[in-house]
């Protein structure tokens, strides 16, 4: 694959994250994922403490501009501008006013007339984010775009699992489910085979999409194959709204054979940790019963990791902006 | 107004050498001959003369674009704002381009191009149809497809199809591999273009009818046309020079300029594409000319319009075949306007005495750099941008009379 187009501008070279945006984990280097990891660890302290604020964004206009359906990852951005100080602006914009044409375009250029100081982005298509940040002034932070990558999510299952374990390289980690139409999965495969961890992917094979494999995975069909062995299991949710066109016979089969449940976690390694992004389908994709627990499961850590893996990126990427490197 | 006239001191595509003398429209004399005192003389001064090119397949009339390309005549596609589907419809078509390029409109096939009744393609070939064409999409009905050859065969007209089976290539807009992984993007299997081919070809070995591929991008697909030209049936194929030059990792960084239908394919396909020309199997190159302005451009890549404007640019990167050697210019020419001619029963396409006075003059390997913004088509969406060429048309004449 050829470099990304947000290439590093020379007044940034030398930084430890020289990058302008944060469109995806495509493009980071190991050294600097591990950066972002590595100063989001200040971040769970502190919001551990009693008192969880630091001025460090004061004065700062951070814009939260979701233009699909989201209450998880809109809150924990708006805590975490919150928790840094930043003035946080929630833009909801219906789904169906701004889809397509130049609107979109207006809206970034609309957006960048109000002078932010960071934007934070969901859209539900591909690329749409890397528009935007093509024409605005300030860093633009993806929150999912379509299908294509959710980079905060990665980075807070990458700081789960290597607080978890101790370490990601090395490790087994299964990504299971519907991974054709994961933002999260691509994501994920990224950082986690960036940071040196072999990772599989599970799925029924219309889930899984072509040449996965060059992306540096093994892909298993058999879920207890898959299994087998894993340090991690990562469960994603099954996008039922994408299967109007048949992708799988019904959520009972798939429940059946890619579903799991404690039964099917005893493949994995006996200490194997099970996670989820959210929102569950709970006896879709997994059983309640492996969800709730709490000896295994890291997905509410999973969301506590979040907000401090997004208040280092909002810290990070507007430091050039501070003044602050 | 056309006037006689003298081109002098240029050479030809088989490495011949001399002039071209045009009277009254229409060749009268090549090579050595001659020059009348009445005519107006032009030195080509060692230029390329060969015949105005005939582009197969074109979404706009777009004259300037087509002029700057060395486009003399196109064959042009019935998905219009109004699908070309009457008599009236197509004389307005065949009209539209005066007087800068030759327009053959291609008949829509279909009523309303819906892909269910027959249109009335007899009597849009009496109204001067050069072909029908089912447009920018598939026929998904056998039966539609079946009586549609048969019909439009009888009528002696080559039906022009579009190669990729709804089904698989219903949500997709790039060809699935490491590319639209990596993007996020909805792909269809490269199969999709195989499986259109291979019904259409048993239809026609059913029919006897000829029918025409607008594009065949794909191994498998290119190896049916082969397979069936071998049997003897009375198919051809074209393909633009993006998906001899471009694979889909050319998309990257949801580059819309890229997303081009069929969609790019990957290396391997690419490269059967080539051999395809070389070995004969593929007929004509066309540029599949689609003008897309930025509010259809500047889009999240799935929600962008497929297409590239590539008249401009279309002789300068088939050029690229004749320097890698894949073939020489004579080949080259019959590719952009002899096997058009020949298909679709037009006039032109070929420097013999008698024919249509549409020739070019060419400087083949004059430098340049394809320029979005510097193109002088109604958009310049094009997946080169920014690319170094060889190759400039000097001069477009149709009919006897100089476009630019």
């Amino acid at each position: 694959m050829p470099a990304p187009s947000h290439r590093i501008p020379d007044d940034r070279a030398g930084l430890p994250f020289p990058h302008r945006h944060l469109l995806g984990i495509y493009g980071l280097q190991p050294h600097e994922i591990l950066f972002l990891l590595d100063e989001a660890e200040q971040w769970v302290t502190l919001n551990r403490q009693a008192s969880k604020h630091d001025d460090r964004l004061r004065g700062l206009t951070q814009i939260n501009a979701f233009f699909e359906n989201s209450t998880r990852t809109l809150l924990s951005f708006e805590i975490a501008g919150k928790r840094l100080g930043a003035d946080v602006v929630n833009m909801a914009v219906a789904q169906s006013s701004v889809k397509k044409g130049e609107t979109l375009i207006d809206t970034a250029i609309t957006l960048n007339a109000m002078r932010p100081d960071l934007i934070v982005i969901r859209h539900d298509a591909s690329g749409a984010v890397q528009l935007i940040a093509d024409k605005v002034d300030c860093p633009v932070l993806n929150a999912g775009d379509g299908r294509h990558e959710h980079p905060t999510q990665a980075l807070l299952d990458a700081l789960t699992i290597r607080r978890r374990k101790g370490r990601v390289e090395g490790l087994t980690v299964a990504i299971c489910g519907d991974v054709l139409h994961s933002r999260v999965a691509r994501s994920n495969i990224l950082t986690l085979t960036a940071l040196g961890a072999d990772v599989r992917v599970v799925g029924p094979p219309t889930l899984l999409p072509a040449a996965i494999e060059r992306m540096g995975v093994t892909p298993f069909t058999d879920f207890d194959a898959g299994l087998d062995g894993a340090d991690v299991v990562m469960m994603l949710r099954l996008q039922r709204e994408r299967m109007s066109g048949g992708f799988v016979p019904s959520l009972r089969e798939y429940h059946a054979l890619y579903g799991l449940t404690p039964e099917r976690l005893a493949k994995a390694a006996p200490d194997a940790l099970v996670m989820h992004p959210g929102p569950m389908n709970r006896g879709v994709e997994i059983a309640s019963s492996v969800a709730d627990d709490i000896d295994r499961s890291a997905i509410p850590e999973q969301v506590e990791m979040g907000v401090a893996v997004r208040m280092a990126c909002l810290d990070v990427l507007t430091r050039t902006r501070r003044g602050a490197w | 107004m056309v006037s006689d006239l003298a081109i002098l001191n240029g050479r030809f595509a088989d490495g011949g050498s001399g002039g071209v003398l045009v009277r009254d429209g229409h060749i009268a004399a090549i090579g050595g001959f001659d020059v009348p005192e009445s005519v107006s003389r032009i030195d080509a001064r060692g230029a390329l003369i060969g015949p105005g090119l005939i582009d197969v397949g074109v979404f706009a009339v777009d004259g300037p674009a087509f002029a700057a390309g060395g486009i003399t005549r196109i064959l042009l596609m019935p998905d219009q704002a109004q699908p070309l589907d009457n008599t009236a419809l197509i004389l307005r078509a065949a009209a539209s381009g005066k007087p800068g390029v030759w327009v053959h409109p291609l008949a829509a096939a279909t009523r309303a191009l819906e892909g269910q009744e027959l249109a009335e393609i007899g009597l849009m070939r009496a109204a001067g149809a050069c072909g029908a064409a089912t447009g920018r999409g598939w026929i998904a009905d056998s039966g539609v497809m079946y009586r549609l050859l048969a019909y439009a065969g009888a009528q002696g007209l080559r039906l022009v199809a579009h190669a990729e089976d709804g089904g698989l290539a219903a949500d997709a807009v790039m060809t699935e591999g490491e590319t639209a992984t990596r993007l996020g993007l909805a792909a269809a299997p490269p199969q999709a273009e195989a499986l259109a081919i291979a019904r259409d070809l048993l239809l026609v070995e059913a029919t006897g009818a000829p029918l025409h591929f607008r594009q065949v991008t794909t191994a498998r697909g290119l190896a049916l046309v082969r397979d069936a030209k071998k049997r003897g049936l009375p198919v051809s194929c074209g393909i633009s020079p993006a998906h001899l030059l471009l694979a889909d990792s050319a998309v990257t960084g949801f580059r819309t300029f890229g997303r081009l239908s069929p969609p790019l394919r990957d290396e391997a396909d690419r490269r059967a594409c080539l051999d395809a020309v070389a070995d004969g199997t593929i007929d004509l190159i066309c540029s599949g000319h689609d003008p897309q302005g930025p509010e259809a451009k500047r889009l999240p890549f799935a929600d962008a319009e497929p297409g590239m404007a590539g008249a401009e640019t279309l002789l300068a990167l088939a050029l690229v075949l004749v320097r890698d050697g894949l073939i020489d210019l004579v080949r080259l020419f019959d590719l952009l306007a002899g096997a058009p001619a020949r298909l679709f029963g037009l006039p032109g396409g070929r420097l013999d005495v008698g024919a249509e006075a549409d020739i070019l003059l060419v400087d083949p390997d004059a430098p340049w750099r394809i320029t979005s913004d510097a193109m002088v088509a109604a958009a310049g969406n094009t997946p080169f941008d920014g690319l170094p060429v060889q190759g400039r048309v000097l001069r477009t004449i149709k009919g006897g009379v100089t476009l630019a």
